[in-house]
């Protein structure tokens, strides 16, 4: 029996002279991923793109879970292919659904004909299989409005494929369709929420972290690397750039106001992380700021640290609940690694009363003293690059 | 000739492993838990140990938890489950054949009030997969059911329980040892179906005194071990460095396991072949069982005996499992076994590095001490 992957594409069928440009990236993405296991025929008919293993060892499971964390896939199934008569349809229904059937209480089979000369009509055909599923698996009974269960019968050009429930995909845009930006990434819950987050409306990665040896340790900088790497299973290869930070903190320690620590600092990674922006390549940098989370989060001290650059600065979880961002990084499994106890270079030399509502102009006087210039150059020449994923 | 078939009991430690475990005695010595360099080390072999198992059950990483063993894999998971889940129900499904670290661990439920299902087997130790379906509720919090049998090998359809889980919309948890199985079948949560896994380093050639339990992500069990939480909360203890980098190097070899299988098969199917020309002997093992665990009876010679006989000639086998010393075996009279045969029963276990050689010395040495014993 032969297996297949069936993929909707979801919002991409609504671009309009574009679209096939967009299917064709989702399919570049789809083919890189998957050649990690195999290789694949990947063919795309009308909203459907389906998806062919060229050999029998591969395991289709792992191939539906790379698959799920593809953006531009709203939804995906493995199906049989059964020959376009009804013995057939039946006989792969029972065998190839069977541990479903076995497993449910209720279900339904949906039918779709887009071959029309298949001589029976979907309500006929649904009828049959049906009425043949419940005579082989008598425990079983049919609701047609919350099944547990819907088998799907597609009649298609070459084939019937025959399925159980569709899974859900990861949704947004094909990786790479809308240019590429810069994530600044802690170490924290919320940074590779919003990495995650851009990603999925298209943008590629590239990651910048912030490293203040002997304040941070090792373990931290790994950290980071682990949560790209969860994020990068998303995203595809995140270029990643560490940035030795010490001096510039320990300078603005020894000549910045207190309250003006954090502010100061952000202002710092910002010029830092833009001409590395820029070097990339990049039309934007990301950060995980959410509106008042922090003293360094209110609209005042977000107005400061943008003053320092001219980029446009993506700041998806802007409006978003602490609470919110926890469910998303549970969902992309990077929770348990953020909440590993390492300082970061966000949790060193913190105020121990924050200026909340900073003007620039007192912000401008307290780095006075700094050679901003000079330390900016100096973090951004000696930075480091690695790649995830 | 000393040839050893008790590799049930326990294996020989590969080459590869006993590398990784010198140098973390001599140089490597770190606590993981350490935020020193020296720390940092042992982290990262921790790390990659980790890794290695997470490959060879095909799961994620954070989802491997270090143990001592397989006893303690199975203690956490079972006392781990019911905690977690007593509030929701109070029947517990296991099977009669069911290792002492599982049974026993079921006894003591039981005395707490627990309603313990054993689901009977037949007379090749397997359980009917509709009992399952038939015994699963709501009320249901954990079912526990070994892959493959540790005296006769026989393999159990695990995979029937998350089916017959979901079918009665249960909260059970489905626990699996699968210290026996590990290493020689595909052993994934995915293809079981299961929430936790058990397995053990020195039944796959790696060193004694530490073992994994897998525990599916978004799962919680409430370990009945307190102390530093180390492994999560799972397994609190410093972490055995030199076992577990040992465990993760020999799990690095479970490299071809269908032509390891094929080699084994036809060592046991000729075995089988050439043994059965003795009138008293009788295969207790199905032909569907796993060919690396053979239990077999010569009827007139009790299990001690033939055992003893057999180790003179250097030939070392069990009688019964090794854990049940001085017992009549419950799994054997599970399958409904006449006493005769279940007192004449030895265990032959296979592993990857048996041989042509060894299995022809072990046919020549059966026969041997039969004739001794049974005169012609």
């Amino acid at each position: 029996m032969k297996e297949i992957i069936l993929i909707k594409n979801g919002e991409l069928a609504l671009k309009g002279l574009n679209r096939s440009t967009f299917e064709d990236v989702l399919i570049k993405n789809m083919r890189r991923r998957l050649s990690a296991i195999g290789e694949f025929d990947i063919k795309k008919s009308q909203s459907t793109i389906t998806i062919e293993p060229k050999s029998e060892d591969i395991n289709m499971q792992q191939a539906v879970e790379i698959l799920s964390k593809v953006f531009g896939i709203a939804g995906l199934s493995r199906a049989a292919a059964a020959q376009k008569d009804m013995d057939d349809i039946l006989k792969v229904a029972q065998t190839y659904l069977k541990d479903l059937l076995l497993e449910a209480q209720t279900f339904k089979v949906e039918a779709k004909r887009s071959d029309k000369k298949f001589p029976l009509k979907s309500p006929q055909i649904c009828n049959e299989v049906g009425g043949y599923l419940l005579s082989k698996y008598p425990h079983l009974k049919v609701d047609v409005h919350n099944p547990q269960l819907t088998v799907n019968i597609e009649i298609r050009d070459n084939y019937a494929y025959v399925r159980g429930n569709q899974l859900k995909g990861a949704g947004g845009m094909p990786v790479g369709t809308s240019g590429r930006a810069a994530l600044l990434v802690s170490g924290g819950i919320d940074s590779p929420v919003a990495g995650w987050m851009m990603s999925k409306r298209g943008v590629s990665l590239t990651a910048i972290h912030f490293a203040s040896p002997p304040y941070t340790s090792q373990r931290a900088e790994q950290k980071v690397i682990e949560l790209l790497q969860k994020v990068s299973e998303y995203s595809g290869r995140i270029t990643t750039y560490i940035v030795p930070f010490t001096e510039i903190q320990e300078q603005i320690k020894a000549n910045c106001p207190e309250e003006l620590f954090t502010i100061i600092m952000r202002r710092f990674m910002m010029r830092v992380s833009e001409m590395i922006a820029r070097q990339d390549n990049c039309g934007a940098l990301i950060t995980g700021e959410s509106l008042a989370q922090v003293a360094s989060q209110t609209l005042n001290a977000i107005g400061c640290t943008d003053a320092v650059c001219t980029m446009p600065t993506l700041r998806p979880l802007i409006g978003m609940d602490k609470n919110e961002i926890v469910d998303i990084s549970r969902k992309i499994d990077t929770f348990d690694i953020s909440i590993q106890p390492y300082e970061d270079c966000c949790t060193i030399f913190t105020p121990k009363h924050p200026k909340t509502r900073p003007t620039l102009e007192y912000v401008e006087q307290g780095e006075e003293k700094l050679d901003i210039d000079a330390l900016v150059q100096r973090a951004f020449d000696e930075k480091r690059i690695l790649t995830v994923g | 000739m000393e040839c050893y078939f008790d590799n049930s009991a326990t294996t020989k430690v590969c080459d590869l492993a006993v590398g990784e475990i010198y140098p973390l005695l001599t140089e490597n010595y770190g606590n993981p838990a350490s935020l020193h360099k020296k720390g940092d080390e042992a982290k990262a072999a921790l790390d990659l140990a980790r890794v290695n198992v997470a490959k060879a059950l095909s799961c994620n990483p954070d989802e491997v938890y270090f143990t001592s063993g397989g006893t303690e894999s199975n203690n956490i998971a079972i006392f781990g489950a019911v905690e977690a889940l007593k509030r929701r129900g109070n029947k517990i499904i296991t099977t009669a054949i069911e290792h002492p670290s599982v049974s026993n661990a079921m006894a003591r439920l039981e005395r707490q009030g627990f309603e313990v299902v054993r689901l009977p087997v037949d007379k090749f130790g397997k359980i009917n997969e509709m009992d399952l379906y038939r015994e699963v509720n709501r009320k249901t919090i954990l079912i526990s059911i070994m892959l493959v049998n540790n005296e006769v090998g026989s393999i159990q359809p695990i995979n029937s329980a998350r089916r017959a889980v979901n079918r009665a919309g249960s909260p059970a948890l489905i626990h699996c040892d699968a210290v026996q199985a590990f290493g020689k079948i595909s052993v994934t949560p995915y293809d079981l179906g299961v929430d936790m896994i058990s397995v053990s380093a020195h039944k796959v050639h790696g060193p004694k005194g530490v073992g994994a339990l897998y525990v599916r992500k978004g799962v919680r069990i409430v370990s009945p071990v307190y102390g530093g939480d180390q492994e999560d909360g799972i397994r609190s203890g410093t972490s055995p460095m030199p076992a577990i980098a040992g465990f993760g190097a020999a799990v690095t070899e479970f490299k071809q396991q269908d032509v390891t299988m094929a080699r084994i098969k036809a060592f046991r199917d000729n075995f089988v072949k050439r043994i059965l020309v003795l009138p008293e002997v009788h295969i207790n093992s199905s032909s569907e069982s796993l060919p690396y665990i053979i239990n077999l009876s010569v009827e007139g010679i009790p299990s001690e005996v033939m055992r003893n006989e057999l180790s003179l000639r250097g030939v070392y086998v069990s009688s019964g499992s090794a854990c049940s010393k001085g017992h009549r075996s419950s799994v054997l009279k599970s399958m409904k076994l006449p006493n005769s045969r279940i007192d004449s029963a030895l265990r032959i276990s296979l592993s990857r590095y048996t041989t042509q050689e060894e299995m022809d010395y072990l046919v020549e040495s059966i026969f041997g001490a039969r004739n001794k014993f049974l005169k012609l």
